[in-house]
Order: structure tokens, then sequence, then C-alpha cells
């Protein structure tokens, strides 16, 4: 069932489409909206299923043979990345139900939220290039409009410094394509994996793996291009928030992950070196970003950022690599890419869910300044425990899946013998719980502040009684996967070592999607094409 | 010509960047908007830059005859220029509704979130 592959790119488009034919009905829009991602996660988990009984998935649009047509690839990683996606869209679909103000769902939130949807799965699932660079555009476009939905000062001026920082990174991103095209003449990835290595100048693959390096961090907010993410991700309504934090900067990282381990596998010890220092690097300034912040929503936007760090640590491992091809540095290796993998797994559940007990904490008190905050765990007990689980996650405490995900990495920085970001990210844990204290603290175990009375009415809080179902279920689902990974971690953890085969073994890739041989000359693709097609043409009798 | 072509995508490049580093919003949109002609500049040379005749199929032929120009990278470029109109017609919206609602067009005082 090939076609299925195209099923989350596809339904999400058609969802919004319908979405916005009932422009004035905001109550049908938000249940069909949900009911859309309902599908989606189906969709996806049927997709994860047939990926992992028959391998990587093809399917070329159109008909159109690789590298000529565009192919659309599903691997386990990206199989596994399209299945979060719909999982956290469903939630906060869910969770926008009590949480979107009438104002915002009249401007067409949920239709958004769907083309967001989109522009994130085809991200995971294309296998061209210049299709990627597209899906980042719809994703982009989307997010803009999401994140200045309201027009509040602080959100416009967070939408002025994301704007501008992504539209940069566009810009790189399309130069890398035109220069990649220029030196390889196709930009299908399995092609490139091929023709790159083929290329005469080596220095120049460099060059052009720095430029997607670049490109990809700024979307991923690694070290030193981090700096839009705390500026703009406290701004919007939490659940825009949470989608954001859920999905938006593991994009960029999958497209490290999938470049860094497919195309630019020439030079191990230049470029997956960078990626670990940038990694050890991005841990500790977004931890210490955090320490030094007293709101809610900025401090854990600055935890995004280290862990981005802990993310792209176990791609930065492949730099053993270039010194060693021994079969236990390439187990290792294995051991730091499913490392990867399962943290990316974890870090969306858990920090979606953070994102969204923030939101309930800011509409009870109406501010998100962890001074003004308090008295939680006396009125809110169970909105305490729902916190407590995913920031001890995040923290790293066992048995939970934050504590799986930074023992795989960490034993594999261990066997690889570089013991200094293997350091780096245990102080980096300790720093993580330091500041998930610090919330815990100020905002649950302290006294309400003087005269700060828990909202009971109010225009956007009015909603919290007849909503609280469609608040709390989104979190008590995220909290319950987190528990649940951490207690059957065996599962989650084979997923993620067979990902990282596929990933490791770029010739799965290549022979799944079969990109036809063609010559140097640029003029040969174009003329197999057409000779394909006047062969298609004779077989079905001419032209009708 | 691939010489003279990668001077002025130089030059696109550096007053793109040189106006994005100033304090202005309207000169930062310009300065995006120049960038990213720049990029689509740039994949048109580096795709190759030969006055070939047009991909086209003489009647009764199967494929074209001789040279001819590789059609993708324009339909790159296409693509490239289309995203990035859209995308810097909403900039420009931001942006005005920025200096509505903040009431100056000086990047040094928007700094409400940053801190």
């Amino acid at each position: 069932m090939n076609s299925l592959i195209v099923t989350p790119v596809l339904l999400p488009l058609l969802v919004a489409a319908v979405l916005l034919g009932f422009w004035r009905h905001r109550r049908i829009q938000g249940w069909l909206g949900v009911f859309g991602m309902f599908g989606l996660v189906f969709a996806a988990m049927l997709l994860l299923a047939s990926v992992h009984e028959q391998g990587i998935v093809v399917m070329h649009m159109g008909g159109w043979r690789a590298p000529f047509g565009i192919a659309l690839v599903a691997d386990l990683f990206s199989a596994i990345m399209v299945l979060l996606a719909a999982l956290v869209g469903l939630m906060v679909s869910i969770y926008s139900l009590a949480t979107i103000d009438n104002q915002r769902e009249s401007f067409g939130y949920y239709p958004l939220l769907h083309f967001l949807q989109m522009g994130v799965c085809g991200a995971f699932l294309t296998g061209d290039m210049f299709n990627l660079y597209v899906c980042f555009e719809i994703m982009l476009m989307s997010s803009f409009v999401l994140l200045c939905l309201g027009s509040e000062r602080g959100q416009i001026e967070g939408a002025i410094k994301y704007v501008t920082l992504n539209l940069i990174s566009s810009a790189i991103f399309l130069a890398g394509v035109g220069i990649l095209y220029g030196i390889t003449g196709t930009l299908n990835m399995a092609d490139l994996a091929v023709k790159l290595p083929a290329v005469e100048d080596q220095t120049l693959v460099t060059l052009l793996a720095m430029i997607f390096l670049v490109t990809f961090g700024i979307k991923a907010a690694i070290f030193p291009l981090f700096f839009w993410l705390p500026a703009s991700y406290h701004t919007p309504r939490p659940a825009v928030s949470a989608i954001f934090a859920g999905l938006l900067t593991k994009v960029g990282v999958y497209a490290l992950i999938r470049v860094f381990t497919l195309l630019f596998t020439h030079d191990f010890g230049t470029t997956h070196m960078i990626i670990l220092v940038l990694a050890g690097l991005t841990m500790l300034t977004g931890v210490l970003g955090a320490a030094a912040q007293n709101n809610f929503r900025r401090i854990l936007a600055f935890h995004i950022i280290s862990q981005i760090g802990y993310m792209i640590m176990g791609l930065g491992l492949m730099a053993a690599l270039s010194w060693s091809t021994s079969d236990a540095t390439y187990a290792a290796v294995r051991l730091a890419l499913a490392g990867s993998i399962f943290y990316i797994v974890h870090h969306i559940i858990v920090k979606t869910n953070l994102f969204l007990v923030s939101g309930v904490v800011e509409q009870l008190q109406g501010t998100g300044e962890l001074q003004q905050l308090g008295g939680f765990y006396r009125h809110w007990p169970f909105l305490s425990i729902l916190f407590l689980i995913p920031a001890m996650s995040l923290g790293g405490v066992p048995p939970l899946s934050g504590f799986w995900s930074k023992l795989i990495l960490i034993k594999s920085g261990l066997e690889l013998q570089y013991y200094w970001i293997v350091a780096l990210a245990l102080l980096v844990g300790l720093l993580t719980l330091y500041s998930m204290t610090k919330i815990w603290a100020e905002v649950f175990w302290a006294d309400e502040p003087e005269g700060r009375e828990f909202v009971s009415d109010g225009t956007p809080t009015h909603r919290i009684a007849s909503g609280r179902v469609t608040m709390f279920l989104p979190i008590i689902c995220l909290a319950t996967t987190t528990v649940a990974i951490g207690l059957y971690a065996q599962p989650v953890f084979d997923i993620a070592l067979r990902a990282a085969d596929q990933l490791l073994d770029a010739n799965q890739y290549v022979i799944a999607v079969d990109p036809q041989p063609v010559g140097n000359s640029s003029l040969e693709p174009l003329a197999n094409v057409l000779e394909h097609n006047q062969a298609v043409v004779n077989e079905r009798g001419g032209l009708r | 010509m691939e010489a003279i072509l990668a001077v002025v995508i130089g030059c696109l490049y550096a007053s793109g960047l040189y106006l994005m580093m100033r304090r202005d919003l309207v000169k930062l949109i310009i300065g995006l908007a120049l960038l990213s002609q720049a990029a689509n500049l740039l994949i048109f040379t580096s795709a190759g830059l030969r006055s070939l005749r047009a991909p086209l199929i003489p009647r009764g032929e199967t494929q074209p005859v001789g040279d001819f120009a590789d059609p993708l990278p324009q339909a790159l470029i296409l693509t490239a220029i289309v995203i990035s109109f859209g995308v810097i017609a909403f900039t420009l919206a931001l942006f005005h509704r920025a200096y509505q609602t903040i009431g100056t067009d000086d990047l040094d005082e928007m700094k409400a979130t940053d801190t």
C-alpha cells in the first residue's frame, strides 16, 4: 500500500480546505479539525506499521521515476516523526477547543493548524531537496500567521524576529539547493547520495554541508543561531506555543539528521565534529539561559534549545567513524543515533505537555511570571502532579522517558570516548532539574502571592470551567504516554535502533528509491524521460 | 558571463545584508527581498549558463535533437519566486501592523520580548 504514504500530506490539506468552507462556524471548525487530526494519527499509525513490516516505503509522484519525479520516502525515522507530529496535532487541537478565543478562531486558526501539519508531514516524508524547501515554506507560512494571530504587541515583536531569521534561513537553503544542483545535476536525495561522493572537489561538498548546517541550524535553533526562539515562543497562545515547541524545531533536527546521515558522510572528522561541538554549546547556553529566566514559558523555551543539543549530540557522535570503523565503534554510533531518535520521541511528547500545563496555569492566574504565581499545589493538586511527570522526565529522573533517552546517549558517548560531551550532558541534565524545581517551587509549592486570587471569570478564562475536559484530556494523555514510554522503554528502543540501522545504511535508502542511473551530461536526463514517456505512450497504443 | 553574474550576486547579497543590519523596518524588508533575488540568480548561474536551444521535440522525433538547455533551474526559480512573493507580501503586512501597534519603525525599540 504505497499510496498510504501521501495520506499524511493530503489529509491535512483536504481537512483544511473543508474547514475553510465552514469559515463562519467556529464550533464546527474546531470539532472537524479534531476529527481530521484523529484521521491523521490513524494514517500515521498505519504508515508506521507498514514501514515496520516491509522496510522503506517509496512512492514516485505521478509515476515519474526518481530522479526525475519527486519521490516520497518513508523510512522508520520519518514514520516515527509523522506519528509524533500527528499525535501532537491531535492533542493541541483538542486543547485549542477550550483555550483559543473567538477572535482567533474566526480568523482561521483551525485551518492554519492543518496547513502547518501538512508542511511538517511533507518535510518528514519528502525525498527531494527542493520539495523539502517547499514543505519548509508551507510550514513557515502557517507558523507565521499562527504566531501573529491576535496582534498583541509582544506577538508582533516576536514575529518580526522569527520571520526575519527564518526567511534568512530559507534564502540560504535556496542558495544551497542551487549550488547542489549546479555540482551534481540532481536534487533527489537518493540520487544525491550516489553522486555526491563522485564529485571531484570534496571541499566543495564540505562547504555545501556547512551551508545546510547553517540553514537547518537556524530552523532547529542550535547555538549560535537560536535567538529567534526565546524571543517569540512565549508570545502566542499556549496552544500555539505547544505545537511550535513540539514540532517546528524538530523538523530542523530531522532535516539535519537526514542530510548528515545520507548526503554528507564524506568527512566525519570535520562536519560531524563541528556538530558535536555545537551540540555541547547548544545544551549549555540553553540551560544557562533558562536559569536566568523568570517567566514560565520563557524558561520552557530556553529548555527547548538545550534539548536540541542532546538530539544532535547523537548525530555528532558519528564523528567517531572518522578514526575507527571497527565493529565496536559502529555499534556505539548506532546506539548514539538510536539515542537521538529516542530523545526526539521523548522530547516532543514532554515539551508539548509542559507548554500545555503552562497554558492552564496562565489561564488560572492570568500571568506567566513566576513571582506572581503560586498556590497551585494547595488548590490544584492534580494539575501539580500532571506538571511533575513531564518536568521530572525532562530532567531525566528514572523511570520516565527522559532517563532512558539520556542513558542511551551517555552510554554511547562513553563507549566512543568523548568524555567531555558526556560530562556536559550530565551537567546540563542537573541544571535542567534545577530549572524544573524552580518552577515547581515558585508556581506549585509556594503560597499564592498577596492579593492574587485565582481568576474565576474574565474574558479568556471563563471557559475553563466548561472546557476543563478538553484542557486536561490532552495533558493526561501525554503524561500517560511519557510514563508508558518510561516503563516499557524496550519496544520504543527497538524501533529506534532499527531506524538508526536504516539511517546508517544509506544503501537501503538508495535501493528503495532506486534512482535511474543517468550520465554526467545534464542533457541526458531529459532525453531519458522523454524516451520513457514515449515508451509508455506506445504501450498504451498511442496518444488518445 | 559567469564572472559578471557572480559579482552581481555578491553585490546583491552584500547590499541585502547591509540593509538588514540597519535599524529600519522598511530597509529590513528590502534587504530580505534582495536576499531571495540573489538566491534565485545563484540557482540560475550555478546550473550553468549556455545559450542553447529550447528543449522542444521536433515533430516525428522521440527526444530533443542536439544540445538543448536544461529547463529545471528555471522551474525551480519560478517556484522560488512565487513563494518569496507570498512571503514578502505577508512580511510587508506584518511590518505595517507592527508600525501601527508599536508606533515606531526602529528595530532597536522592539525589545519587549527579549529579556
